[in-house]
């Protein structure tokens, strides 16, 4: 389990990653993917109980997660290969024609580490709810975990899923949202609306907590807080920064789906540290 | 002519809520899911005997599809019910990556197929509904004939390793297949054998086809029945072997025109023997209130219309 010096540690290497494999592809989701990335960073890395040497898609006697904002692939990747889902230097294929690292994550070509397929936005909270009703019918104590975008947070699906699991008393459902406020046509306020996502999940009748998604104190207290067997699935507000790390990317919606170019690219690594070494 | 006996009229959703019950008492990997349609569907008795594998979704049929993969994936045999349009126009994004491409073994119930779910009108009776399922790549599509065969048939489906479509619907029908056979995904029936002309059909349609088939007899026509149960993966050798002895057909359907049993036999004979082919089918058009039996009529679903399109096709030979 990485201590926050650890974590953060970590994070470098895989924003290092996330901007060169967009740069690479030449198309991409780099901000949302950074600014996910110590959430992300200290969930497979302290949080979750998982080991890449035994998993298995069913998830028996592990945890599992959920990207049902199948676009930040590039930090998920980044993420598994980090921990030892499968090698580093496959991160270089990214969206490449015969790539396992398809543009949004599939299960067709047998991933490690990968439980769904993801992309079609509002889709990933009903599936993990699954998981986790599955978990309980079967007496597993085990979590499951899943990732949404607030400007997903617009599909009705979500809401859906937020009603079921609610109503299931999936208490071992901890989903997170990556509430930067951005989306791809601006902010989430001027375009979609979705308001206030506290009094919103509240009122469906979830445990919600709320922290600031780059400071690993913050990010481990919510988790904890979410362990809480109180009969609510717990929904974990994260503030974040769309393009955290990188201060051309940073706090805008416009690098939302953009990939740098290799000038952009080099700019953007030279605020980066190389912690573990590049794939 | 091979002699069938209607064993009583019985809906082919009954069937499914029979075979249902006894998947679940075979195999405690079923759960049974669904969007408000519990009685509809059929799956009381299995609620009432498996309280804890009878996962109630309420309206929402997008997350019962979510959901039912992710219980896939801890390892369960999920069966998700509702009416054909609302499990699968409605949450055919869901089934696409949820299902097909995320690869989940989700079996779909579906009830109320077609026109004869009879008076609620054109919104709940779909005739798109096989078009929209065959497009999914690795998506099984089986339209059982009678009670006994969809019971048996969605017996089968639990050990069918990947998604499974299961065609069903609401009228009482003949029951009129031998209630101990084995159901096996992937196989054409051939029902009734005959020299002149081949009606391959699917569903209720089938008995319309036996009784087509008689009617044609006494005229001195060799009707072949071929009952395509499974419509994908089609059973191509059957279908050929077929056509090889009568070299026409008539391919109906409770279907519309577009991506149905028809285009999947017109693609196989285009392919490997052209042949004459009359089609009955909805055509391209939505269905209207009615009762089952009228309908049929007016669809020209039934074995007078039948006998007819197989006269025709024997023309064109």
């Amino acid at each position: 389990m990485a201590n926050t010096q650890e974590l953060s540690r970590i994070a470098s290497q895989v924003r290092r990653d996330i901007v060169r494999m967009v740069s690479a592809a030449g198309s991409g989701h780099p901000g949302g993917s950074l600014g996910i990335t110590d959430v992300m960073t200290a969930l497979y890395f302290n949080e979750m109980k998982h080991d890449p040497a035994t998993w298995t898609r069913s998830a028996k006697g592990q945890d599992a997660f959920i990207i049902s904002a199948g676009h930040l692939a590039p930090v998920y990747y980044s993420i598994l290969a980090r921990a030892g889902y499968f090698p580093v230097s496959e991160l270089g294929t990214l969206r490449k024609f015969g790539t396992r690292l398809q543009g949004h994550p599939c299960i067709t070509d047998s991933l490690p580490g990968v439980f769904q397929s993801s992309g079609s936005l509002g889709q990933g909270l009903s599936c993990a709810a699954g998981i986790a009703l599955g978990k309980k019918l079967d007496g597993e104590s085990e979590r499951v975990y899943c990732l949404l975008g607030d400007g997903e947070s617009e599909e009705g699906q979500i809401w859906e899923a937020g009603m079921w699991a609610a109503h299931h008393k999936l208490d071992n459902l901890i989903a997170f949202t990556d509430w930067n406020g951005q989306q791809i046509d601006g902010p989430v306020e001027a375009v979609g609306g979705i308001g206030d996502l506290r009094d919103k999940w509240s009122a469906f009748g979830w445990e919600v907590i709320e922290a600031d998604g780059h400071d690993y104190d913050s990010i481990l207290k919510a988790f904890e807080l979410a362990h809480a067997a109180n009969g609510k699935p717990k929904m974990i507000l994260f503030r974040t920064e769309m393009g955290h790390g990188v201060d051309f990317m940073a706090g805008t919606h416009k690098w939302h789906g953009k990939a740098p170019s290799a000038e952009q690219c080099a700019q953007a690594l030279a605020q980066l540290e190389e912690t573990l070494g590049d794939y | 002519m091979k002699k069938y006996t209607d064993q009583g009229k019985i809906d082919t959703r009954s069937g499914f809520g029979a075979g249902l019950l006894e998947a679940g008492r075979k195999d405690s990997r079923v759960v049974a899911m669904t969007a408000d349609l519990k009685g509809s569907l059929k799956m009381d008795a299995f609620a009432a005997e498996f309280p804890e594998r009878f996962i109630q979704c309420g309206i929402a049929e997008a997350n019962m599809v979510g959901a039912a993969a992710g219980l896939a994936i801890t390892g369960k045999v999920p069966f998700i019910g509702s009416f054909a349009e609302f499990v699968t126009g409605r949450v055919y994004d869901q089934l696409r990556q949820e299902v097909a491409y995320g690869h989940t073994n989700v079996k779909i119930a579906s009830s109320h197929a077609g026109i004869t779910l009879g008076e609620d009108g054109a919104t709940h009776q779909t005739m798109e509904d096989i078009a929209l399922m065959r497009a999914l790549p690795g998506m099984a599509v089986v339209a059982p004939c009678d009670f006994n065969q969809t019971k048996q048939a969605t017996i089968a489906s639990v050990d069918w390793d990947g998604p499974v479509y299961l065609r069903f619907g609401r009228p009482a029908v003949p029951n009129f297949t031998d209630p101990d056979e084995p159901f096996e995904i992937g196989k054409t029936y051939v029902m009734n054998e005959g020299k002149d002309v081949s009606i391959i059909t699917c569903g209720h349609l089938v008995w319309e086809a036996l009784q087509a088939a008689e009617a044609l007899e006494a005229e001195g026509i060799g009707a072949e029945v071929l009952n395509v149960a499974t419509i994908k993966p089609l059973d191509e050798a059957t279908i050929l072997a077929s056509i090889g002895k009568t070299r026409c057909a008539v391919v109906a359907e409770e279907h519309n025109a577009a991506g149905g049993l028809g285009e999947a036999v017109a693609g196989l004979l285009a392919a490997k023997c052209p042949t004459p082919v009359e089609f009955v089918n909805g055509e391209d058009k939505f269905g209207q209130s009615g009762k089952p039996a009228e309908l049929m009529a007016a669809w020209g679903f039934d074995a007078a219309h039948l006998a007819e399109a197989a006269k025709r096709a024997i023309a064109r030979k």
